[in-house]
């Protein structure tokens, strides 16, 4: 890891199921979602217990049994058709007390897998992780481009509207791809500030990553809130740093 | 007259039995319009059921508790859509029959709460081209001869000819719930798996119960 990011931290409260018809769906998806979200609980719940297609409603059970166990909330993410129906069978069995604690988000798998990853382990509650891979479609489809990006002024200076600017060039070789995204959000999850890169959500891995910013690309950064200066200033050495990749 | 727990666990056994020998056809009425796999699936669920059923010490004490036995069974092991959807049904189904008998009205207690899980689950009604199509037609079938003073068998007998009926006016309907909407339009001219399936699995609860008389 950066550094920049203390990874040394409580679990989320936060976890996440991943249900999917296929074991090497659910698996693959659970990693990658977890190499950008270590400090969250990812169960992968994926194919029958013969290791075939399909959904399994006891796979399924305990999968959501273990993640929510110690008090966890929990998000689950499906796949198609059988996944989302054995998920809603499932939760219309268990104890009310923890069916309360469990939303099943009707998200894309991986998309909605990442960006609730992303943002449990900014350590949100449950409804805003549900949101966001919920929204995690809109933030991704066709349309969904990159803003541009604000007019450069001095870095780390307040202006007037009381936004702290900076501007920085993308050193990464591989651009802001998803895992310095994913640190870039992250990191961000412990300011009280509000941060824009080239003008989309920078606490937002996928919004960081549709910008599809190349080495040498220009980032404005915008903040504003409490603790702006702060951010920009975490967030402008982590990308000196080309995020720990260089 | 009445039908009892053999009756029950005799339908799970021709159930499975008609299942496995249709295997063929389900899975190409599935080829179609779906995926393919339900008549597979289906025979790898009720193929764990009769091992669930042979590996029980003593027989269960009410019909409720052979439907729940399907019902967990079918949700673990099915592995499509049709593993929650006949999951639910024979759940709710087992919930509404709790004794080790059931008269005429019990059978179509029983058929109601099947169809509520069916339509609870899947978010179906009927003319979706669905198994809704084969088991609402054969709930009000029952409840009708039911209500006109029929035994349980002959009870079972009309839901069993009215979701034969409901199945196959599924051939010309467009679906629009379930793996087979993903064709839209050409969903239309073939008959819809679930609603077969359910026909057959109705159909030998007639026998079972012809078999008790």
């Amino acid at each position: 890891m950066t550094g920049t990011v203390d990874d040394v931290r409580e679990p989320a409260a936060v976890a996440l199921v991943l249900v999917s018809h296929s074991r090497e769906l659910a698996a693959g998806a659970a990693e990658l979602a977890g190499q950008m979200a270590p400090g969250v609980l990812i169960v992968a719940a994926g194919g029958m217990a013969d290791g075939g297609l399909g959904t399994d409603y006891e796979h399924i059970e305990q999968a959501i049994e273990r993640a929510a166990s110690d008090g966890r909330s929990v998000v689950v993410l499906t796949d198609l058709g059988s996944a989302v129906l054995t998920t809603e069978a499932v939760l219309e069995a268990v104890a009310p007390e923890l069916a309360q604690r469990v939303r099943l988000a009707d998200a894309p798998f991986v998309e909605g897998g990442v960006a609730a990853a992303v943002t449990a382990h900014g350590g949100a509650g449950l409804d805003e992780v549900a949101a966001s891979a919920e929204h995690a479609a809109a933030s991704f489809g066709p349309g969904a481009s990159a803003a541009v990006g604000a007019p450069e002024v001095a870095p780390g200076e307040a202006t007037d509207d009381g936004v702290v600017r900076a501007s920085r060039t993308l050193l990464n070789p591989l651009g802001l791809h998803a895992r310095p995204a994913a640190v870039v959000a992250r990191m961000l999850a412990g300011y009280d500030a509000t941060v824009a890169v080239n003008g989309v959500n920078a606490a937002s891995v996928l919004e960081l990553m549709k910008l599809g910013a190349t080495q040498g690309a220009q980032l404005q950064i915008e903040a504003s809130g409490t603790q702006a200066r702060e951010a920009v200033a975490a967030l402008t050495d982590a990308i000196d740093a080309g995020f720990g990749e260089i | 007259m009445t039908l009892d727990v053999a009756w029950a666990v005799d339908w799970v056994r021709a159930s499975a039995a008609t299942v496995v020998e249709h295997r063929d056809e389900l899975v190409e009425l599935d080829r179609q319009i779906g995926d393919g796999d339900h008549g597979e699936n289906l025979k790898r669920g009720f193929t764990a059921v009769l091992a669930k059923l042979d590996a029980l010490e003593a027989p269960p004490a009410t019909i409720g508790d052979v439907l729940k036995l399907v019902a967990t069974t079918l949700m673990s092991t099915v592995g499509g859509a049709a593993g929650p959807l006949y999951g639910t049904a024979y759940l709710r189904a087992a919930k509404a029959c709790g004794s080790s008998s059931v008269d005429s009205a019990g059978v179509v207690a029983l058929l109601e709460a099947g169809l509520e899980g069916i339509v609870a689950r899947g978010k179906a009604t009927t003319g979706e081209k669905t198994m809704v199509d084969a088991w609402s037609p054969a709930a009000e079938a029952a409840a009708k001869a039911s209500a006109d003073g029929a035994q349980p068998a002959q009870v079972l007998e009309a839901a069993a000819v009215a979701a034969a009926a409901g199945a196959e006016a599924t051939v010309p309907l467009v679906a629009t719930k379930g793996r087979a909407s993903y064709l839209g339009e050409r969903s239309a001219g073939h008959l819809d798996p679930g609603a077969r399936s359910s026909q057959l699995i109705l159909e030998a609860a007639v026998a079972a119960a012809d078999r008790a008389a």
